[in-house]
């Protein structure tokens, strides 16, 4: 069973999120790491790979400057390789834009039987980009796996709904993405960051893939950010410290809005 | 400036048709000429009138899809219109599991970037304008569609308000769904639904949320007493539903749902962006939290410092005693 996982390396969500005044869009030049909405899509690879009694799982991502060190942690948990692509012509390529450049880069990798994606990453969340990979690449598709399992050339998959699960199957090779929280992503061991120092990286660049650098980046998006404006701010109201009327203070609120 | 034509996705339950695509195809008809819909399915009859009360003209219907996913075969046929000459400017559907599954597909088929997260739109000239709040909703980002129609657009629940525009019932025609082959070989087998008990959280007047903060999975029944004593919808951050105290369908946010309640309790909930976007838009919101410098207190109307397991069970004492 070979895997692929898109894994997107974006900056730490635990820094306030920033624009670049020029390009009007997230400020990606600092270093980046592994999203954790993707840790469940390497988890998920890790386990269907072992229950199938092996394969490789094979990392897949594009991210500015060579940057590796969140596939290092990728790498450290379990997968085997990875494919990266960097170029400076991908800088502000659209959803559609980066869902070919993973699509070509996912070709390279030998006998794919699988390719897993988040839903959505943490710090784009278009959420469409596993099924343009999917359209891209001819495959069939499910999105919002809560479960996966693979048996005789199917996967068997719980799609999250509004509602509950649907119970989806596809024959393989297929993508199918993965909901956050589905699985307990591990921790890299001590032996698994060590070995993933040289675990290989394949980075390529758009014409490797045999992509028109204008195709990507900004002019290929078609889209441009016309206006970055502050949303009309929440009237601040009253904060106060409980000392014992808090619940009374809610209840009397309550009754000022006449909802009790 | 209008558009001449958009095409809005329909989607419907059991003959109900979504709120989501009633508050799109009301925005829809203040910005184009002519609105009409695409629906995967084969009750289209049932669902025309709404949809023609709400400003659709007409209704393309795939016919019986059931047993599928729609990305596939939902993309294909809009495509194959497409590129018959039946061309809208844009295309609109709503920020769903299957909206984003068709819009995708469709956007690779058609070559066409797709804007998601959309909360409103603008036509500028004879392009659209999106608008897409980032950071948790303190700042918006406008983007233009530059390359021609049809320009493709995801929108969040609840952005409009559905009002009716009086329109006669929409006409029902036939799109007609291509052989996918093997890219269409996914199946939709069982659906499962689960139960859940009070009223929905995208009708209710009042939603009451649990978060991280009420420290164990068997504390959200001061959530659910609450919101039974209020005539609420329980809610939940992502924290709580990922460590499995609650099913996914309680979720409120990004990736969950978008609630506009009369009145929004946050309890034990400390604000994080994605799930402020799920419920900034609330009348009145009250937080109850006990770090005074949690983010939900930023935007809330009342907010208790205080602990959750002393705040809640007074309330429902109080409650209870009226
Ligand atoms: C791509 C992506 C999508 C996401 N989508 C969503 C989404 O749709 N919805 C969502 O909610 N989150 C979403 N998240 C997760 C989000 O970032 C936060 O992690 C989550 O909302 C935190 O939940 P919480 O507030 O319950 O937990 P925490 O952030 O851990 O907050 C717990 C709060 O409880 C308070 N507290 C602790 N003990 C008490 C007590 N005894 N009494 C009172 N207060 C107490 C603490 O002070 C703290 O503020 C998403 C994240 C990503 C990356
Ligand atoms: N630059 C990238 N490199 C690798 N994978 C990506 C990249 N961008 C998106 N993905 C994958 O596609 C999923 C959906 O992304 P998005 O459409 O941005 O929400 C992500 O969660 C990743 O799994």
């Amino acid at each position: 069973m070979n895997i692929v996982v898109c894994v997107k390396q974006i900056p730490d969500p635990a820094e306030p999120g920033a624009l670049d005044p020029n390009t009007k869009t997230l400020k990606r030049d600092g270093k980046l790491i592994l999203d954790d909405s993707d840790s469940y899509g390497v988890e998920m690879a890790l386990q269907l790979a072992d229950a199938a009694g092996g394969g490789e799982v094979t990392l897949v991502s594009m991210a500015p400057n060579n940057e590796v060190s969140g596939l290092r942690t990728a790498l450290a948990m379990g997968a085997a390789k990875s494919v990266l692509v960097s170029d400076p012509a991908l800088a502000g390529t659209s959803a559609l834009g980066t869902a070919k450049v993973l699509a070509a880069a996912i070709k390279r990798v030998e006998g794919a039987d699988l390719i897993l994606t988040a839903t959505e990453s943490s710090d784009g969340y278009t959420g469409t980009i596993p099924e343009q990979i999917a359209e891209l690449l001819g495959l069939p598709s499910i999105t919002f796996a809560k479960s996966i399992s693979i048996a005789d050339g199917t996967v068997s998959v719980q799609r999250q709904t509004e509602a509950g699960y649907d119970e989806c199957e596809a024959p393989l090779p297929a993508v199918v993405s993965v909901t956050a929280g589905v699985v307990e992503p591990r921790y890299p061991s001590f032996k698994g960051i060590m070995a993933a120092k040289s675990k290989p990286v394949d980075q390529v660049t758009c014409s490797d893939l045999g992509i028109d650098p204008a195709s990507v980046g900004w002019a290929g998006g078609g889209q441009e950010i016309v206006l970055v404006e502050a949303a009309p701010a929440r009237e601040a109201g009253e904060v106060i410290e409980d000392d014992g009327t808090g619940a009374e203070k809610i209840v009397a609120f309550l009754d000022t809005l006449k909802v009790i | 400036m209008a558009l001449s034509k958009i095409w809005v996705l329909a989607e419907a339950a059991d003959g109900k048709v979504s709120n989501t695509t009633l508050e799109i195809l009301t925005k829809a008809r203040t910005l184009a000429d002519t609105v009409e819909c695409v629906y995967a399915g084969a009750d289209a009859d049932a669902i025309a009138a709404v949809l023609g009360a709400h400003g659709a003209t007409t209704v393309y219907a795939t016919g019986d899809l059931s047993g599928r996913l729609l990305g596939v075969p939902v993309a294909a046929a809009i495509a194959d219109a497409v590129n018959a000459g039946n061309a809208p400017d844009a295309i609109i559907s709503a920020t769903s599991y299957d909206g984003r599954d068709i819009m995708g597909r469709l956007s690779v088929k058609l070559d066409k970037t797709v804007i998601t997260n959309n909360v409103d739109l603008e036509v500028d000239g004879d392009s659209l304008v999106t608008v897409v709040p980032i950071f948790g909703g303190n700042t918006m980002v406008k983007t233009k569609f530059t390359a021609g129609g049809p320009c493709l657009v995801l929108i969040r629940p609840k952005s409009f308000a559905a009002e009716e525009s009086g329109g006669a019932a929409a006409a029902v025609a036939a799109i007609a769904v291509p052989d996918t082959g093997a890219t269409g070989a996914a199946k939709l087998l069982n659906r499962h639904v689960e139960e859940r008990s009070g009223p929905s959280l995208d009708e209710a007047a009042i939603v009451v949320s649990g978060g991280r903060g009420l420290g164990e999975a068997e504390k959200f029944t001061m959530i659910e007493d609450l919101a039974k004593k209020l005539g609420a919808a329980p809610g939940a951050s992502r924290a709580i539903v990922d460590a499995g105290w609650v099913p996914y369908s309680y979720q409120v946010g990004q990736t969950g749902k978008v609630v506009k309640p009369t009145v929004y309790i946050a309890a034990g909930i400390s604000g994080a962006t994605q799930h402020m976007v799920g419920m900034k838009g609330s009348k009145n919101i009250i937080a109850i939290n006990k770090d005074a410098e949690a983010p939900i207190f930023s935007v809330c109307d009342l907010g208790i410092v205080g602990d959750v397991h002393k705040v809640l069970p007074a309330l429902i004492e109080l409650l209870n005693a009226r």
